[in-house]
């Protein structure tokens, strides 16, 4: 784990804790995945707050061809660009064969030193 | 007015026992003897990055080892936009009377030098440290998620994606310097080896080694090639924070550069647009004018991005077959629009054009240059 970027830190021990972190803006409101110490819209400081990690797909990929030795043993996996209900939108894991618009529950799967949020298609009838 | 007064590249490919400055050595000094220029005359280096031979100060690095002492000089970083924004820069710097012979150079060695392997790991982590590298991405996984959304709202299929890498390899064909050019069918395209779904390993450019430079002059060449207009547009850094993948707003970008060169779309009869992936292709058709959305495989099916179409595309191969050596495989789109304008393009000569539109894109559709260039 990066031990150098505070708030990236929290957002990833919160993970630990199977909690989806996000900044939600004091001034505009505004919802804020890749927390920063200000809002990127309007400036004023924002809040931690958890996501109940709902969302849609917004686009996938499967990557079969892995940047490194340690991801070529997981090959294939699912790449995922969720909106989440809160406003705000993240890369993820996926779960195989899920497909744009699908609604879907966030997780978290131990890897190496993180455990990384992977989402899961929701059962008909949740929302 | 700044003008192309030369251009020189070197093969691409696997070439063996360069270095990223011998290569683009080879390339300047063919792009000085195109200008009829001594190295003298050069007042202004600008150079861009390259894999193997990360550094400070590149451009005074490689000015030294050329032997020149020029009056400006410095590196420049956008991705593949890169090789774009040093001609922009370059013809400001004209304009700005601060120099009268740039040389802009790129050149790499990433695939005998780095590898495979090498380039996949380093390019990946042009995504995001903490909220995307974590997931196991690659640039073609970045773009894998573009093109999934981007066909999803607008209603394209694989094939209309595999179209583009025939073309760009019936293209290369006739490029003696291209990596890439035995024919491929849109069945090869779609069989070929899953990589970031739904791109597969044919709408991927290859790694490659090679060089590619340009002088940009106060004073024209023969024949006469400006550089008429020129814009940039920076969106976003990463796919994820893209506020939309159906829809980056490009056309603003495209219209400035053509109205800073007093022409309209129908002026262009040249197109020089950047193809990391195809889907690269045919977003950024779609978003500076030459396709309306969702269009662009159905043009190019008419024949339009064809040598002997309304907008030959791409003649030398693109980053898809010519090959992709880092910026220098952005700036061998700007050579081989000069080559096209200037009438010197050999075999793949398409009839007399006049005006060039070029397009660059670096990072994940993250910055963006426009170009117009015009033969006078
Ligand atoms: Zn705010």
């Amino acid at each position: 784990m990066s031990g150098r970027d505070a708030l990236a830190a929290h957002f990833w021990q919160g993970c630990e804790a199977g909690e989806l972190r996000y900044q939600r803006c004091s001034g505009c409101g505004a919802a804020q995945f890749h927390a920063r110490p200000f809002c990127a819209r309007c400036g004023a400081a924002p809040l931690w707050a958890v996501s109940r990690g709902l969302g849609t797909v917004y686009a996938v990929t499967r990557v079969e061809r892995a940047p490194t030795p340690d991801f070529a043993r997981r090959v294939p996996y699912d790449i995922l660009l969720v909106d989440l209900d809160e406003g705000f939108r993240m890369m993820a894991h996926g779960a195989p064969g899920l497909v744009i618009g699908d609604r879907v529950r966030v997780g978290f799967e131990r890897s190496g030193t993180r455990a990384l949020p992977r989402f899961e298609r929701l059962p008909e009838g949740d929302s | 007015m700044a003008w192309i007064s030369g251009v020189g590249d070197t093969p691409f490919g696997r070439l063996d026992g360069e270095t990223p400055l011998s290569l683009m050595a080879g390339a300047a000094a063919a792009a000085l003897a195109d200008a009829g220029l001594e190295r003298g005359a050069v007042d202004g280096v600008l150079c861009g990055y390259a894999g193997t031979l990360p550094h400070l100060m590149l451009a005074t690095l490689f000015a030294e080892y050329f032997g020149l002492a020029p009056r400006y000089a410095h590196a420049l970083q956008a991705g593949g936009a890169t090789g774009a924004a040093m001609v922009m820069l370059a013809a400001r710097l004209v304009d700005a009377g601060e120099c009268r012979n740039l040389l802009v150079v790129a050149g790499d060695n990433r695939l005998s030098g780095q590898g495979r392997d090498g380039a996949v790991e380093m390019l990946a982590q042009v995504g995001h440290h903490e909220y995307e590298v974590p997931f196991g991405p690659t640039i073609p996984a970045y773009y894998g998620l573009v093109a999934s959304r981007y066909m999803h709202v607008h209603g394209l299929g694989e094939a209309d994606l595999a179209e583009f890498a025939v073309l760009m390899r019936r293209h290369a064909a006739l490029h003696p310097g291209a990596q890439f050019k035995a024919p491929i069918s849109v069945a090869d395209v779609l069989a070929s080896r899953p990589i970031a779904a739904p791109l597969k390993l044919l709408d991927c450019c290859p790694v490659s080694d090679g060089a590619c430079a340009l002088l940009v002059s106060a004073a024209p060449g023969e024949p006469r090639l400006r550089i008429a207009g020129a814009a940039q547009a920076h969106p976003h850094q990463h796919v994820s924070a893209a506020a939309d993948l159906a829809d980056f707003g490009l056309a603003d970008c495209a219209g400035r550069a053509r109205e800073e060169a007093g022409i309209g779309i129908d002026d262009i009869d040249l197109l020089a647009i950047y193809d990391s992936f195809t889907i690269t292709l045919l977003i950024l058709l779609e978003e500076t004018g030459f396709a309306p959305r969702g269009k662009a495989a159905e043009r190019l099916r008419a024949g339009v991005f064809a040598r002997d179409g309304l907008w030959p595309l791409n003649t030398h191969g693109g980053l898809l077959s010519f090959g992709h050596s880092g910026v220098a495989g952005g700036l061998a789109h700007i050579v081989e629009a000069a080559r096209q304008l200037a009438g010197r393009a050999g075999a793949r000569q398409v009839r007399r054009p006049e005006t060039a539109f070029l397009h660059g894109d670096g990072g994940v559709m993250s910055s963006h240059v426009s170009l117009v260039l015009r033969r006078e």
